[in-house]
Parts: structure tokens; C-alpha cells; sequence
């Protein structure tokens, strides 16, 4: 009798590996592989999901990520989380100010009219859902033509450099309270871990590279009823902010590069004040990597919801910053849920144990009490 | 008879408080919130003494700060100002300034709690036999034979039917649960026990058996407690001194039976005369 | 595009920052200290923890060994030192214990005693034993901090009365140097007293939830019990009361894995792949001479 017990485990992930790999070469001789620039390009928005999520602004690492996980948004975010594992910091960003975005889209739900004007941008918001049959045989030619010709047919767009934000007016009305100057530096979740209570940096901080699906069902929680935040978008813009850094040498701020973000403020019904002041609105925000709007949303609903439990206490899960914060994270719920499926045979033979024996003590029992009868 | 609770000048508010809340609330001022701030004066200035097997009542309506008091003595609630000290035979503790795990200590062993609600006193969640077990454990017993004895005995002294203790209390009836609590409450044997509106809202033949308990569980042990109730019935049955509150303060303290015969404030004698 | 990685994968502030947490649990045995657990490439749940501690804790002269379910050559196992040789060159890995000066593990304690000079990492699912009491993190802190564990013992309670038996198989609730309780990890029962007065450092790296602890050499560990029914270790009698042997190697001093033969039988062979290779060579030799 040979020893049954796990072998050959080495054998078998060389063999995992080796059928991944040719199923996503299962085209055969007819196909050619994704270049990262197409997936950077006509995947945008799958990339801005992981660079999001993967928490690095890196789209030609996340195009990469993607290809090799063969679209799992869960793998590709984790495989440059992973990434940004190896990396030293050199460098820390101080606050950047979102008004100096050069903007692709902008609009406020609150006003029909802000300064600076609404820009509706590149959105599915008001497209038809219906299946564009002439895509499935898209000719290499006429796809090249697309934004030759987008080009040439806009004019020369004539945009300042920053817009004002439209929350900057609600302040300056006293209808939101002045924001407080927070000197303090924000939480670093990447170097601390989160033991509660937190302060509203490291919330922030942990839904903006939350997996987007996780944050949009608790914020719906909150949306349908589970809650009170009842918002409305004061403005969502999407746009590039250039990344300002101190120069290494004379320590002046220098435009080092851009990040597509998307940023979102919404305001919520007002509250009493606890010190008695003026009643006013209260702003929720959100902001992450990439084009991703649905996830700024629900961050912004969620930051809301949350400042409310961490003041008063928590009367709905979206509002509990443990509930919340520890749960939305793809890479660690994700990898919990698969863990399950590695051998757990040793705990498992304990729990036979356990039932075994209370099984027997069970039977034990009922056969005394049946002599005690006779 | 020993003093065994000591409470000087306890006061609780909440809000932020400013410096003309005391003038501005009061039985004089008829109002607990301070029209100046919005902060709630829930008691002020509440001083009494409490000796071995002593019931002593706290009297008054809903808002009088009556179960203010016993939170703060029981480290439900922590004071804004004021002490309280405990003695013990061979030790004084001054309760406010222990820290959490002592403040934990004496609640487990040395105090004991009736909750109107019983949901506040009883884990509903385990057997009305491990609630009692839970503070047994507190207290570092850890012999299950003797757990489940005590917890047997305690319970068929409260009159709970030994054939449920291993039921969970939310299948009993409202004195039942009461039972359980007072069990529980029993169980690491208090010198002290506070007891907060425990037969509020149960039918009046279930009320009775439960203050015939309570007495004579106060005869044979010689359980100190503190009995917050604003029903006159309760403070003339069960106990020997008493204070009446209004609007977070004590208008009136003396033996109850001066009280209830020769009430001197106002107040008491509406109180006094509505109940007949 | 091309990587190349760091000595031990992660950068060397991030193994400086878990080899402080990791002292910081040896002076506190049993303490859960919470540290900024790093991504690593492989998932959550599958070692992260146990991962990071050895990543930070391993040098170029070290020897490692890495089980799973006891077992040296389980996927799990493999594809771990697969990535610690990758990314560490120059380190040993074995999968004899008594060359071993790191052992990483997962669910089982080695069946030979550890000796002073080896530390075994531990891979922990959920560090928290009062999470069956308590879900909030939060108030778990303080009860730790005031070692109120009445609780937990409540639980044990109840099952008694409704089971007449202590029904937890594994995670064992032990109580570190007559303080803190912890969750040793889901090694069974039988594992638990290997805990107590170990003459080798036993960490615990819990990755997802970001909590490293210890228990440091020769420090008491006593599973959590009631005087009068004392905690028991898993049983590998048969009906009529005999140990069971392991069915290749003989022993009846470990842990069984149990087996469905095809006909519906059962058979049992130690988990300790290790173990049973030992014991079955020196049972060899002995027939041999």
C-alpha cells in the first residue's frame, strides 16, 4: 500500500500553470495576443478599475495584469498590489488640489448651472444599452478612422486651466461648514495597520482602493434604506491632476506627472449641530484612481455614512467603520474566499472527532435512559 | 450596622455643560436642560450614605435622575463629578478613580444589577443556567460541577423550575425573567445589590411575589440595595430610608415611613396624595 | 519590462517593520500586535502571514522547511518554498525536520519535539478568539486587555450542557503565560500542548488580518477547560479501544489522517509525512540488522 497522503503538489501547479496558459492561447493559429496597448485603450475602463483597486497608479502595469489573469478584475488588481509589495518609497505627495484637474468631464446634480459650466464628457450615463452588432467584425481600418476623425472634427477646445468647485460656493453661502485645515498627516494604511477607531484619513484611504463591488452594495445599502444619507452630487469630475513633488534639490513644487482620477462630493441633509452652532449641509467625498464613477459614488455615500457612526455610533451597517472598512478590501476577501479551497483534512479530522464522540455520548445516554424506563 | 457605600455630591450631565447650568435647572427652574447650552443636568449634587442590609428607596417621576444614580454606582455610565467609595471590611475603594478592570471587578463580585429590561441584565443568546455561569466565571470559579450546582441553587431560590435552566430566558415570561436576573444578579453572593423599576409593567400578582422575594432574600442574606422605583407601593413595602428626586435633584430624604406619613416639600405631598 | 526583486521579496523597511512587531510580541506573549501586512503574490488565506514573518526572519545561512497539513509536498507547501526559493537565493530548504532551522506551518505542529534552535511560523486564518463572542474588534481589545474571558468560557459551558463534551475540534482557545488567550491557529488538538514550555519560538502570522503573536520558549500555554473536565486531545482508538497504528509506518504516537478505501473501509496513516518517513527507515534498519 503506498502513502497516500498529498504528493505530487509540485507536479500538479506546473501542470495548473500549463493549461492556463494554453486556454488563454486557445485561439489557436487565427489569434494574436492583446497588446498592453489595447488593453490600456479599449479596456480603459477595466484598466482604471485596477488601478484603483490595485491601489498604484501604474496603466501599463494594469494592462499587463489583466492579460495575464485573463480579465479577472480580482487577480489583476491583487497581482499589482503585490507588485507595490517590492517597491522602496522615495517620495510623498503633499495634499494636491483637485480644482487644478484638466477636466474631461464635470457635472453637478445639485445646480443646473455652476461656474465654470457642466462638461457631460465621456459617459455611458444616457447611451442606449443596446448590442452594436457592427463591432463584432470592426474593421482594423475604420477603427483607426474613429479618432483621426474625432480630432479633426472638434474645435480647438479653449478651457482654463482650473474650475472652481462647486462646493467652494456652498461654503462661501455658509450652507456647508467651512472646511477644517487639517494639519495632521493622513493615515497611511500602506504602513499602519487599522485599529479601531480610525480617523477619517485611513477610511478614506481604504475605500479608495476598495474593490469597487464591495463599496457599491454597502453604499446601496445605505441608498435603499439602511441608512439616511439621502445625497446629492454636489459634483463628480474626471480628469487628469498633475502630481506636484518637491524638487529634490531646491524643494520647490514640480509637476512630476499626471493621474487620471475621478472625484465626487455629495451633500447630505442637514443636521443639528452638536455645539449648538448654524445648522448646515454635510459633505461626503470620494476619490480614487482612474474613470471610475459608480465607485466614487459609493465611496463618497459610505465616507458620509460613516463620519455619522463615528460621531453618534452606528445605527446601519454602512455606518459601523469596522463593518464597513474591514469587508470592502478585494484582495483580502477574495483570497480568503479561495483559501477554502485548499486541503483543510486536518481540521477536518478534528471535527469528526468532536462529532464522533458527542454522537456517542449521545447514544450512551439515550440507551441509559431507556434502561432507566424498563 | 457597617457603612458600605458612601456617595458624595455625584452629579452627571450631558453636553457640554457651561457655567450656568446648575442655576438654570432644578426643581425650582422645572426644567433638567439648560436653556443656555442644551445640556441635560440628569442629577446634581446627590449625596447619601448606605449601611449592611439596608433598602434604600430613590423615589420620583421618569426624567428625576432616580436611575441615573444606580447606572453611575453600577459603572454603566461614568459621572461628571462626584465620589462614591465602597468599604469592604478590610478595604476602602474609591470607585471613580479605579481603573476599568478593578471598576469590573467589584461590578462582578461585589455589586449586583435588576434591569427593568431584562434584556440589559441576561444574555439571551445562552441558557438562563449560563447567564448565571457567566458571572460565576467572572469571578474565577472554573469547576463545572460546582457552576451548575450553584447555578441550580440560585435558581430554585428565585422559584425558576429547575427543568428550564437550560432553556434561554427569551422563551420565559416577563417574572421569570426577572427571576433569572435577580438569580444572576445573586450569584457571586453582592454585599450590594441595586435593583432598577424591576417590577414595572408585570401584572400585579407576579409584582408581589417578586417583592416577597426580594425581602426575603435581603432577611437571609443581609443584601444592602438600592431600590429605584416610582411606584409609592414598592418604596412603603420594601424599604427603610428613602430620597425623593425631582429634575436631578434629591428634594427631600428621610425613613420612609416620615416621608410617605409627613411628606415636607410640595412636591412629595402631590406625589403622596396621587397614590391614594 | 523585466523585475527584479528584492532579497526576500518585500523591500527591507516593510521586513524591518514586521521583525519589530515580531519582538514586540515576544515581550508580550500571547498579545495580538497589528502590524501593516503586505500584499504578497500569493492570496490571502493562503500563508500571507506566515509568509511575511519567515520573508523577514530568513538569511542566507538559514534552512527552511514548509508544511502543509503536515505534509512537505502539498501544493500549498510547495508552491510557498517554490516562492521563497525563488526569491531568497541562496537559502536551504529541506523537508527533514532536524535540518530545519525555519519551519513554516500550516494547521499541524511537527510530531518530534523542536529543539532551541529552530522557530516555527505558524499560518493564522482568524488571530482572534473572542471573534465567536464578540464580532467588534473594538471591545475584543479591552476584554483582552483585562484578560475577561468569562465569555468564552460561557461558551464551553454551554456546550457541556447541551453536548455533555467540549465541542471545539480545533483553533483550541490557550491561554499564553496566564494572560491573554489565543487562537493557535487551526492546528488540532492534538497540537496544543506541543505549545507548552516549547523549547523553540512559536510565532503566528495572521496576514489578512494583519496581527502577529507569540509564544515565546518555555512560556506556559494551557487550552482553556474546567477543572473537572479537563481538555482532551483527539482519539485514534478503535471500537474496541486500541490506538490505531499508522497502516505504513506503525506508529502509534501521532496525529492519523483517515482514509476511504474504495470498499467503504477506513485506514489510517500519519498526517507527519516527515514522521512517518523517519519512523519507517529506522523500522527498517532495526529489520535489516
Amino acid at each position: 500500500m503506498g502513502y497516500v497522503a498529498i504528493k505530487g503538489g509540485g507536479q500538479a501547479i506546473r501542470g495548473a500553470e500549463d493549461v492556463l496558459e494554453a486556454l488563454r492561447a486557445s485561439e489557436g493559429m487565427e489569434g494574436a495576443p492583446l497588446s498592453i496597448d489595447a488593453i490600456e485603450n479599449q479596456l480603459r475602463l477595466l484598466t482604471s478599475r485596477i488601478v484603483s483597486e490595485g491601489g498604484l497608479y501604474h496603466p501599463k502595469l494594469a494592462a499587463l495584469a489583466i492579460k495575464q489573469s485573463q480579465g479577472d478584475t480580482l487577480e489583476a488588481a491583487f497581482a499589482l498590489r503585490a507588485y507595490r509589495s517590492t517597491m522602496p518609497r522615495l517620495m510623498e505627495t503633499q495634499a494636491q488640489d483637485t480644482s487644478k484637474m484638466r477636466l474631461i468631464r464635470r457635472i453637478s446634480s445639485a445646480f443646473k448651472d455652476i461656474p465654470g459650466g457642466q462638461m457631460l464628457g465621456p459617459t455611458y450615463d444616457y447611451a442606449l444599452r443596446l448590442m452594436r452588432l457592427d463591432l463584432t467584425d470592426e474593421s482594423p481600418e475604420k477603427f483607426r478612422d474613429i479618432a483621426r476623425q474625432f480630432l479633426e472634427q472638434t474645435p480647438e477646445p479653449n478651457l482654463p486651466d482650473t474650475f472652481p468647485k462647486v462646493v467652494e460656493a456652498l461654503r462661501e453661502e455658509g450652507l456647508l461648514p467651512q472646511a477644517e485645515a487639517n494639519e495632521a498627516l493622513p493615515f497611511d494604511i500602506t504602513r499602519e495597520p487599522l485599529i479601531f477607531p480610525v480617523p477619517r484619513s485611513a477610511a478614506l484611504a481604504t475605500m479608495a482602493r476598495a474593490e469597487t463591488g464591495s463599496l457599491l452594495a454597502l453604499a446601496y445599502s445605505n441608498m435603499r434604506g439602511y441608512g439616511d444619507v439621502h445625497p446629492t452630487i454636489a459634483e463628480l469630475r474626471v480628469g487628469y491632476l498633475p502630481v506636484m513633488l518637491p524638487h529634490p534639490i531646491t524643494g520647490e513644487l514640480t509637476e512630476a506627472g499626471e493621474v487620471l482620477m475621478t472625484e465626487c462630493e455629495v451633500v447630505a441633509m442637514y443636521e443639528d449641530d452638536s455645539n449648538h452652532g448654524k445648522p448646515t449641509f454635510t459633505l461626503g467625498y470620494g476619490a480614487c484612481f482612474g474613470h471610475n464613477e459608480v465607485k466614487a459614488i459609493s465611496m463618497a455615500i459610505l465616507d458620509r455614512a460613516l463620519q455619522k457612526g463615528m460621531k453618534e455610533g452606528a445605527s446601519n451597517p454602512s455606518e459601523d467603520p469596522e463593518f464597513v472598512l474591514l469587508h470592502v478590501d478585494g484582495v483580502d476577501s477574495m483570497g480568503f474566499a479561495s483559501h477554502y479551497k485548499m486541503p483543510h483534512y486536518v481540521t477536518f479530522q478534528s471535527d469528526m472527532d468532536r462529532l464522533r464522540t458527542t454522537q456517542q455520548k449521545h447514544e450512551d445516554s439515550k440507551n441509559t435512559k431507556m434502561g432507566d424506563a424498563q | 450596622m457597617r457603612k458600605i457605600l458612601e456617595v458624595r455630591n455625584l452629579s452627571k450631565i450631558y453636553g457640554k455643560g457651561c457655567p450656568r447650568c446648575i442655576e438654570s435647572t432644578g426643581p425650582e427652574a422645572d426644567t433638567n436642560m439648560c436653556p443656555h447650552c442644551g445640556s441635560v443636568v440628569a442629577i446634581h449634587d446627590v449625596s447619601f450614605d448606605l449601611h449592611e442590609g439596608e433598602i434604600l428607596g430613590l423615589m420620583g417621576e421618569s426624567g428625576s435622575g432616580k436611575s441615573t444614580v444606580v447606572k453611575n454606582l453600577y459603572f454603566d455610565q461614568t459621572p461628571t463629578s462626584g465620589s462614591a467609595r465602597f468599604i469592604e471590611e478590610d478595604a476602602k475603594h474609591e470607585m471613580f478613580n479605579l481603573n476599568a478592570a478593578q471598576q469590573r471587578r467589584l461590578r462582578n463580585q461585589r455589586f449586583g444589577m435588576v434591569y427593568q429590561n431584562p434584556h440589559l441584565g441576561l444574555n439571551f443568546g445562552i441558557s438562563s443556567g449560563g447567564n448565571i455561569a457567566e458571572r460565576l466565571l467572572m469571578s474565577d470559579v472554573s469547576h463545572y460541577g460546582e457552576i451548575r450546582e450553584r447555578a441550580k441553587e440560585l435558581l430554585s431560590r428565585t422559584e425558576v423550575l429547575l427543568s428550564r435552566m437550560d432553556e434561554s430566558p427569551a422563551a420565559f415570561s416577563g417574572g421569570m425573567q426577572q427571576r433569572v436576573q435577580i438569580a444572576k444578579a445573586l450569584a457571586t453572593n453582592p454585599p450590594l445589590l441595586y435593583l432598577d423599576e424591576v417590577t414595572t409593567g408585570l401584572d400585579l400578582s407576579v409584582q408581589a411575589r417578586i417583592l416577597d422575594l426580594i425581602l426575603e432574600i435581603q432577611q437571609e442574606r443581609n443584601t444592602a440595595m438600592i431600590v429605584v422605583t416610582h411606584d409609592l407601593g414598592v418604596i412603603r413595602l420594601l424599604t427603610g430610608r428613602a430620597l425623593v428626586m425631582k429634575y436631578g435633584r434629591v428634594i427631600e430624604s428621610g425613613l420612609t415611613d416620615q416621608i410617605l406619613e409627613d411628606p415636607q416639600h410640595a412636591y412629595t405631598q402631590r406625589l403622596v396624595a396621587s397614590a391614594l | 519590462m523585466s523585475v527584479t526583486y528584492n532579497f526576500g521579496f518585500m523591500d527591507e523597511h516593510a521586513k524591518k517593520e514586521v521583525r519589530r512587531s515580531i519582538l514586540k510580541a515576544i515581550s508580550i506573549p500571547g498579545y495580538q500586535v497589528p502590524y501593516s501586512s503586505r500584499e504578497m503574490p500569493m492570496g490571502r488565506g493562503f500563508g500571507t502571514g506566515g509568509l511575511q514573518i519567515t520573508l523577514s526572519l530568513i538569511g542566507a545561512d538559514e534552512t527552511l522547511k514548509v508544511i502543509d497539513q503536515g505534509s512537505d509536498d502539498s501544493v500549498n507547501a510547495v508552491n510557498l518554498r517554490q516562492f521563497v526559493e525563488l526569491t531568497c537565493p541562496g537559502v536551504n530548504t529541506t523537508t527533514h525536520l532536524n535540518e530545519a532551522t525555519l519551519i513554516q506551518s500550516r494547521h499541524r505542529i511537527p510530531e518530534v519535539p523542536l529543539t532551541p534552535n529552530q522557530t516555527l511560523v505558524l499560518q493564522v486564518p482568524y488571530p482572534d478568539p473572542l471573534v465567536v463572542v464578540e464580532p467588534s474588534e473594538d471591545k475584543r481589545k479591552v476584554m483582552h486587555g483585562e484578560a475577561d474571558y468569562a465569555r468564552l468560557l460561557v461558551k464551553l459551558y454551554e456546550d457541556i450542557v447541551k453536548f455533555d463534551e467540549i465541542t471545539i475540534s480545533h483553533r483550541y482557545p490557550t491561554r499564553i503565560n496566564g494572560h491573554y488567550v489565543i487562537d493557535p491557529s487551526p492546528i488540532p488538538r492534538w497540537d496544543v500542548p506541543k505549545l507548552h514550555n516549547s523549547p523553540a519560538l512559536i510565532l503566528f502570522g495572521a496576514g489578512r488580518e494583519k496581527k502577529i503573536y507569540a509564544v515565546p520558549p518555555h512560556t506556559k500555554a494551557e487550552p482553556l477547560a474546567f477543572d473537572d473536565v479537563p481538555f482532551r486531545v483527539e482519539s485514534f482508538n478503535d471500537a474496541q479501544g486500541n490506538r490505531r497504528p499508522c497502516e505504513r509506518c506503525g506508529a502509534t504516537d501521532s496525529f492519523l489522517d483517515e482514509y476511504i478505501n474504495e470498499d467503504g473501509s477506513k485506514r489510517y496513516q500519519c498526517s507527519d509525512s516527515d514522521y512517518c518517513d523517519t519512523v519507517l527507515a529506522e523500522t527498517k534498519e532495526a529489520a535489516n540488522a
